[in-house]
């Protein structure tokens, strides 16, 4: 049994070790976990390196956001559910006091010309960004014509018959299910 | 009743995004759409602050569009709401990984999913793109203001400079001026 005194040593310093991983990743995700490597694996030595393949393993098949995905597991395995507790809400702290704050100084500013030019600037820049996004999921995912289809229908069905995307995603892990249960044997057959 | 609805909301937002930041971006535009919390133009401005500021994109948007629509607190109930679907299921995956990870179940549920979000966030461009370039609603008028001249040229820029793995904040940063000096120029 460890000791009370040492076991909120470790809750605290969890969430203190994932508020500075929380305050200095950009963008979240996947670029906080090299992060997280060096905070949790080479500093603190709570996990080794396939604990992280598995933490981003685990992350790829759950909802949610990476971050916090992330959190939970290491938090849990080092601590238990309070340890996960600690984790998560040290993580999420920084960005809800900085996005408040920022929140009100926009507020402020809105009605500003500058402002205004900014953003109308900004919103091409996102959506550049956004175009990255989707070229840089399509090229990492395999490509087949099931695949191709199944992105077909999700585009269509969200974009011009205009479904909502909670049910494109059901109907899509519903399709995925039944379709590999059927016809995807070889990849059965390796597993078992 | 404001906050439960930002709870409920950002509950099912976080329950059905899969792989985080912009694969949340269809599931928030058509929630925030239907209850008329933002604009489309905001929520796009709310993305480039997120993306512009530390932490996860998710956490940013919910908490940016829970104090907007409810204030301190509506932020509060929207972060809530997004971390608690992952932190239960986690909770849950953890302790039985080895299952998990040879489930047929959750092989066949990704085989359908992962090529669906890349679906979902393509969707999402058109319908930003939309926005960007015809903030009025689709005119072919349009194309003879200056201002859709702008954004393409900005848009291509970005792209540009995004393929070529310049850091979005920079790219961020220099469409942010890009408009503030046409903006001024050709007085838009």
């Amino acid at each position: 049994m460890i000791p009370w005194g040492d076991l909120m040593n470790i809750n605290l310093d969890l969430f203190l070790t994932f508020m500075k991983i929380g305050a200095f990743t950009f963008g979240g995700g996947y670029a906080m976990i090299p992060l997280i490597q060096r905070e949790v694996c080479d500093n603190k030595r709570w996990l080794n390196e396939d604990d992280i393949l598995e933490v981003v393993a685990i992350s790829e098949s759950t909802p949610g956001p990476v971050a916090i995905n992330a959190a939970t597991f290491v938090g849990r395995r080092t601590s238990g559910t309070f340890g996960a507790v600690c984790a998560t809400l040290g993580v999420v702290l920084p960005s809800f006091i900085i996005i408040s704050a920022i929140s009100f100084v926009l507020k402020a500013f809105q009605e500003s010309k500058a402002v205004q030019y900014a953003f109308m600037g900004i919103r091409a820049g996102v959506l550049a960004l956004i175009l990255k996004a989707v070229y840089t999921m399509f090229m990492a995912t395999k490509k087949h014509a099931v695949s191709y289809v199944i992105m077909a229908a999700a585009l269509v069905l969200t974009a011009f018959l205009k479904i909502d995307a909670v049910f494109v995603i059901i109907g899509c892990a519903i399709f995925g299910l039944i379709w590999s249960l059927i016809f995807r044997r070889e990849k059965r057959d390796d597993m078992d | 009743m404001i906050w439960i609805d930002l709870f409920l909301t950002f509950l099912k937002i976080g329950a059905f995004t899969f792989g985080g930041g912009y694969a949340m971006l269809p599931l928030i535009q058509s929630e925030v759409e239907r209850h008329g919390w933002l604009t489309q133009a905001e929520l796009v401005d709310f993305m480039a602050v997120s993306e512009s500021t530390p932490g996860p994109l998710a956490i940013n948007m919910a908490t940016f569009i829970g104090i907007r629509t409810g204030g301190i607190f509506g932020a509060v109930c929207a972060t809530l709401g997004v971390v608690l679907p992952s932190f239960v299921i986690i909770l849950i995956v953890a302790k039985f990984y080895e299952k998990f990870r040879k489930s047929r179940a959750v092989d066949g549920v990704m085989y359908g999913l992962r090529p669906a979000v890349i679906g979902l966030i393509g969707a999402a461009f058109l319908s930003v793109g939309m926005t960007v370039f015809f903030p009025g609603g689709f005119q072919t008028s349009a194309f003879g203001t200056a201002s859709i001249w702008v954004s393409v040229g900005i848009f291509a820029l970005g792209a540009v400079l995004a393929f070529k793995k310049l850091h979005p904040i920079a790219i961020i940063g220099i469409s942010a001026v890009i408009g503030i000096i046409a903006g001024y120029a050709l007085g838009l």
